[in-house]
């Protein structure tokens, strides 16, 4: 077969919505965005256990503490099964955590905020993990085989997690008069950062077009970000908080809310590292990874152990 | 599945999990893991993998031992069945009267 007619081959199954498959032909841009992406996400499950791990020995209760290690545990999971579906497109687990490491990899600018008050565990279920979801229920569908069923794997174990944070939400906003000030505080930090993990707006997203094209998205960042306003106004009311936006406003010729202008500046200046823990998110990541090497050399020398006893007891057996 | 990586040396060798959902079923392919060994991957796999009681029993394989047919030779692979429709019930006309077969 000539490259067009792999190409060829590659593109019909793509129209077709057939998946492909880790040993398939792919084309190397294709790969390359897979990759990219797939670490991307598993690197943002993994640095997202850390604003949450902040509170977990400072919970309200038992329910709530053990609630929290949960969704702590699962967002652990999810990088793993990420790291996998990666891997499937021939990066290394140890490549990707380097380039995470390193600052080359990104993660989502979203963890680089801190987790001021328990109401930001609320907020933090409810918005971020509330706008993960709208992100991740379409790459479901996604034309990369390994990609899609790790995702139905998380999308399956995140509306829990959504839940728990507007039960937090709503316990606070209905509770004393300062609690509910706390659960508006926090909403009022979140809202913004969770409107722009959405991504740059579509004129200025440089992989949307090509994402599209080859179905790894199904949805540009514009239109989830507005599919979120939208459903996510709605629940505020029943929160009884203040959306912290102005301009939010029901457009009737639309069928959807409008709502105000984003801060790229404070979004590509979070990218770039300078937000307000990114320098700390990473360095806990690259202790954890350090500090955890004498494990790891531990586990194999143990293994190795075990195996040349077994084969010499076999050895000793035939004898 | 996963394809041959350039791995590390230092890398904890790929394991691929197939899961038992309840008594009675296939173990069912669900994902990898690393794990310095076997005991240890059947282990990780219990945590990453059934964390909601989605399994009674783990098969783990190191990934290396997995061999998998061609995806560029599919069409000749399974060609030969395509013409055999003879091969399900549904070929064959039988008279109304006959019943429960």
């Amino acid at each position: 077969m000539t490259v067009y007619s792999f190409q060829q081959h590659f593109d019909d199954k793509i129209d077709s919505d057939i998946t492909i498959e880790p040993k398939d032909w792919m084309p190397d841009d294709y790969r390359k965005t897979l990759i990219r992406q797939i670490s991307q996400h598993a690197h943002s499950e993994i640095v997202g256990m850390l604003p949450e791990g902040n509170w977990i020995s400072r919970a309200p209760s038992l329910r709530r503490k053990a609630v929290l290690m949960a969704k702590v545990q699962d967002e652990a999971g999810h990088g793993l099964y990420l790291y996998s579906a990666a891997e499937t497109l021939g990066i290394s687990r140890d490549e990707m955590y380097a380039q995470l490491h390193s600052g080359k990899a990104k993660y989502s600018s979203i963890f680089n905020y801190p987790t001021l008050t328990w109401a930001d565990m609320g907020a933090i279920g409810w918005l971020v993990d509330g706008a993960a979801i709208m992100n991740q229920v379409p790459l479901c569908r996604t034309s990369y085989g390994p990609y899609a069923r790790a995702m139905v794997r998380v999308c399956k174990e995140e509306s829990f997690h959504q839940r728990q944070g507007f039960e937090i939400m709503l316990t606070l906003a209905k509770g004393s008069e300062v609690q509910h000030k706390m659960a508006q505080d926090a909403f009022n930090r979140w809202w913004w950062p969770s409107l722009m993990m959405f991504g740059p707006p579509d004129a200025e997203s440089p992989n949307t077009e090509s994402s599209v094209r080859w179905r790894i998205k199904r949805f540009t960042n514009d239109e989830l970000r507005q599919k979120f306003v939208d459903v996510t106004v709605e629940q505020a009311k029943v929160l009884g908080l203040q959306i912290p936006d102005k301009d939010i406003k029901w457009n009737e010729e639309r069928g959807h809310y409008d709502f105000g202008v984003i801060n790229w500046d404070e979004f590509k200046n979070v990218v770039k590292g300078n937000g307000p823990c990114n320098k700390q998110r990473l360095e806990a990541r690259k202790s954890a990874w350090e500090k955890g090497q004498w494990v790891r050399d531990a586990a194999t020398a143990h293994a190795e152990k075990r195996k040349a006893r077994k084969a010499a007891n076999a050895n000793t057996k035939a004898a | 599945m996963t394809q041959d990586n350039k791995q590390n040396k230092t890398e904890w060798p790929l394991w691929e999990v197939f899961i038992r959902s309840k008594a009675g079923l296939d173990h069912k392919h669900a994902g990898s893991l690393h794990a310095a060994d076997v005991e240890m991957a059947i282990e990780n796999a219990r945590d990453v993998y059934t964390r909601r009681q989605e399994g009674v029993s783990i098969w783990v394989v190191e990934s290396k031992n997995i061999h998998a047919s061609d995806p560029a030779q599919s069409e000749s692979m399974y060609e030969p069945a395509n013409d055999k429709i003879y091969r399900h019930p549904t070929f064959y006309n039988l008279p109304d009267e006959v019943k429960y077969m």
